[in-house]
């Protein structure tokens, strides 16, 4: 956790107590806050949710309200989800690229 | 013929919750659909459980309309049918398709109260997919529903009222404003004070949280034009300009906005008659003062039927309730105050006038956007993209040109990168913004799993 903490984008002000849930990134084992959506989860650690289908690059979300569609992760066992309305839950091994082997 | 009557109101912001609490005044029982986890809509949001945060830190200036609000959503809990975290994807024959849980239902209504409200009016500029970038309202649910901030040092850019209580929120919070950036002039400002003076409160406010950011160091500049989201894999910087002059400003993120756009694929899919707005900029579909459409048993409210804000979408919503029930043949009494709630909404209408001279739309945008611009950030379509295609192929409507390029036909239906390649199209093909027509919304109108619709299928088939 502590090594990617760097990229994060979001910053948390409060409520920050909060019990911890373990989860995966890409195979890599991170922890949250319980409450926290899956993009706050990543994005409090991470730069990026996805990368498009189309050039690669990264994403990162855009308008947190279900809108934009520019949050969807996916799971290893191949579950989609929209991460800004997906609350993380303990144990849930996200991939950033569909399909991905971690 | 009572029994036979099942009102349906989808949403459960302002409008929505003022809507059912009429019907129920009135005897009525209505079911209220709502996609989020918990009632009171993008405004009054509410964070999920065991967050600590007070109304009074979470709602500010709207504190005591958030817990009205909140309050009269929960007092008739028991009485309504109220299915949050449901998706209404599709309205066809009398029916609504939901999604709840990765499981699809049918719903029937005879009547059908849309309070879908509204989401940001985006104008893409250079970067602005960079992982950092968000739009106005989703850094406003980043802090009032995360408690946390986009970034470490945020820039904010755009116009409209949003822009400047966004960045006061974020400051208040603890947040690092790194400047607060409106395309919108100070003269064009100063020009609209009059037009404002239709709601002395709402302009009071604004001139508030001005003074108050000023007061605090944050930068304020007007008249700016983006230029530049800098950094590969994320924000490392923002270019503007402002009268000719290059700036270059040091944030981590940005959160950006032109004003708020309303929510109309389900009355788009329900057959309303849509006509173009020219104060929005947009199509939108048609209504009466009491927000009845083109077809009969669906009313408006909200954001989702004109940009109008939250008090009027409380307001909106009871009067559409009233019209719902006076056309079923209801007496309303002589306490029924639609005609009163008309002439509110009048009044604001005339303040929603003033706010777009002070924040107007960037007039110059489509002439300004470099050809390289990306405009469809789901389909990865630029705006030279779609400028050689109107040239090339005669494209000179939205849906043609959706057609040819796969704009706006990606997971969002357009609802990001409609009013930009409109504007983009019309320019280039030297059309009014209106001529070039609106994109068609489609069921599903959110994506829902394959599986789903492919059960459904199987379910139909004979």
């Amino acid at each position: 956790m502590k090594a990617t903490q760097r990229d994060a984008i979001f910053l948390r002000l409060a409520e920050t107590q909060r019990e911890r849930v373990a989860f995966t990134l890409d195979g890599q084992a991170l922890e949250a806050l319980v409450g926290d959506t899956v993009l706050t989860a990543v994005l409090t650690q991470g730069a990026r949710l996805r990368v498009t289908e189309f050039s690669g690059s990264g994403r990162a979300g855009f308008c947190l309200m279900g809108a934009c569609q520019d949050c969807w992760m996916c799971t290893e066992s191949g579950q989609r989800l929209r991460a800004c309305s997906t609350f993380i839950t303990a144990g849930l091994r996200l991939l950033s690229r569909p399909g991905a082997k971690p | 013929m009572s029994a036979a009557l099942q009102p349906v109101v989808i949403g459960a912001g302002p409008a929505g919750i003022r809507a059912a609490q009429t019907l129920l005044r009135y005897g009525l029982r209505p079911v209220v659909v709502d996609e989020a986890p918990l009632f009171g809509g993008q405004i009054y949001r509410q964070p999920p459980a065991h967050f600590q945060r007070s109304k009074a830190t979470l709602y500010g200036f709207d504190t005591a309309r958030a817990r009205d609000v909140h309050a009269a959503m929960r007092a008739m809990l028991s009485d309504i049918d109220y299915r949050g975290q449901t998706l209404v994807w599709n309205a066809e024959g009398g029916k609504l398709d939901l999604l709840h849980q990765e499981q699809t239902s049918t719903l029937a209504y005879s009547h059908l109260i849309v309070a879908t409200g509204a989401t940001d009016r985006v104008l893409p500029f250079a970067g602005w997919t960079t992982p950092g970038v968000f739009t106005l309202g989703g850094a406003q649910v980043a802090l009032k529903y995360q408690g946390c901030a986009i970034g470490s040092r945020v820039a904010f850019l755009g116009t409209g009222p949003l822009l400047y209580l966004t960045a006061w929120q974020y400051a208040k919070a603890g947040a690092q404003v790194a400047a607060v950036l409106d395309t919108a002039t100070f003269g064009q400002q100063l020009a609209a004070l009059p037009a404002l003076m239709a709601d002395p409160e709402l302009l009071a406010r604004g001139l508030y949280l001005v003074a108050w950011l000023r007061a605090h160091g944050v930068a304020l500049h007007r008249g700016v034009r983006p230029l530049q989201v800098l950094g590969e894999s994320r924000v490392r910087a923002l270019r503007w300009s402002q009268a000719g002059t290059e700036h270059e400003l040091d944030c981590d993120a940005v959160g950006f906005g032109y004003g708020l756009q309303s929510e109309t694929q389900l009355p788009d899919i329900l057959g309303c008659r849509f006509g173009f707005n020219a104060l929005q900029r947009a199509w939108l579909p048609e209504c009466d003062a009491a927000g009845r459409t083109s077809v009969a048993g669906v009313y408006l409210a909200g954001d989702g039927a004109a940009i109008l804000g939250a008090d009027a979408a409380e307001w909106a919503g009871e009067r559409a309730a009233l019209a719902l029930l006076a056309d079923t043949g209801r007496a309303l009494g002589p306490q029924a105050r639609g005609a009163t709630l008309e002439r509110q909404l009048a009044r604001k209408q005339r303040f929603r006038a003033g706010l777009e001279r002070a924040f107007p739309f960037p007039a110059q945008w489509a002439a300004q956007a470099p050809d390289d611009l990306l405009v469809c950030r789901c389909e990865e379509v630029s705006a030279g993209e779609l400028r050689r295609t109107s040239r090339e192929n005669g494209a000179t409507e939205l849906n043609r040109l959706k057609a040819l390029t796969r704009v706006g036909m990606g997971r969002c239906q357009g609802r990001v990168c409609a009013a930009a390649a409109g504007e983009i199209l019309a320019h280039c093909s030297a059309q009014p913004v209106q001529a070039v027509g609106r994109l068609r919304g489609q069921p599903p109108i959110k994506p829902i799993p394959f599986r789903l619709t492919h059960a459904l299928a199987s379910q139909e088939a004979p």
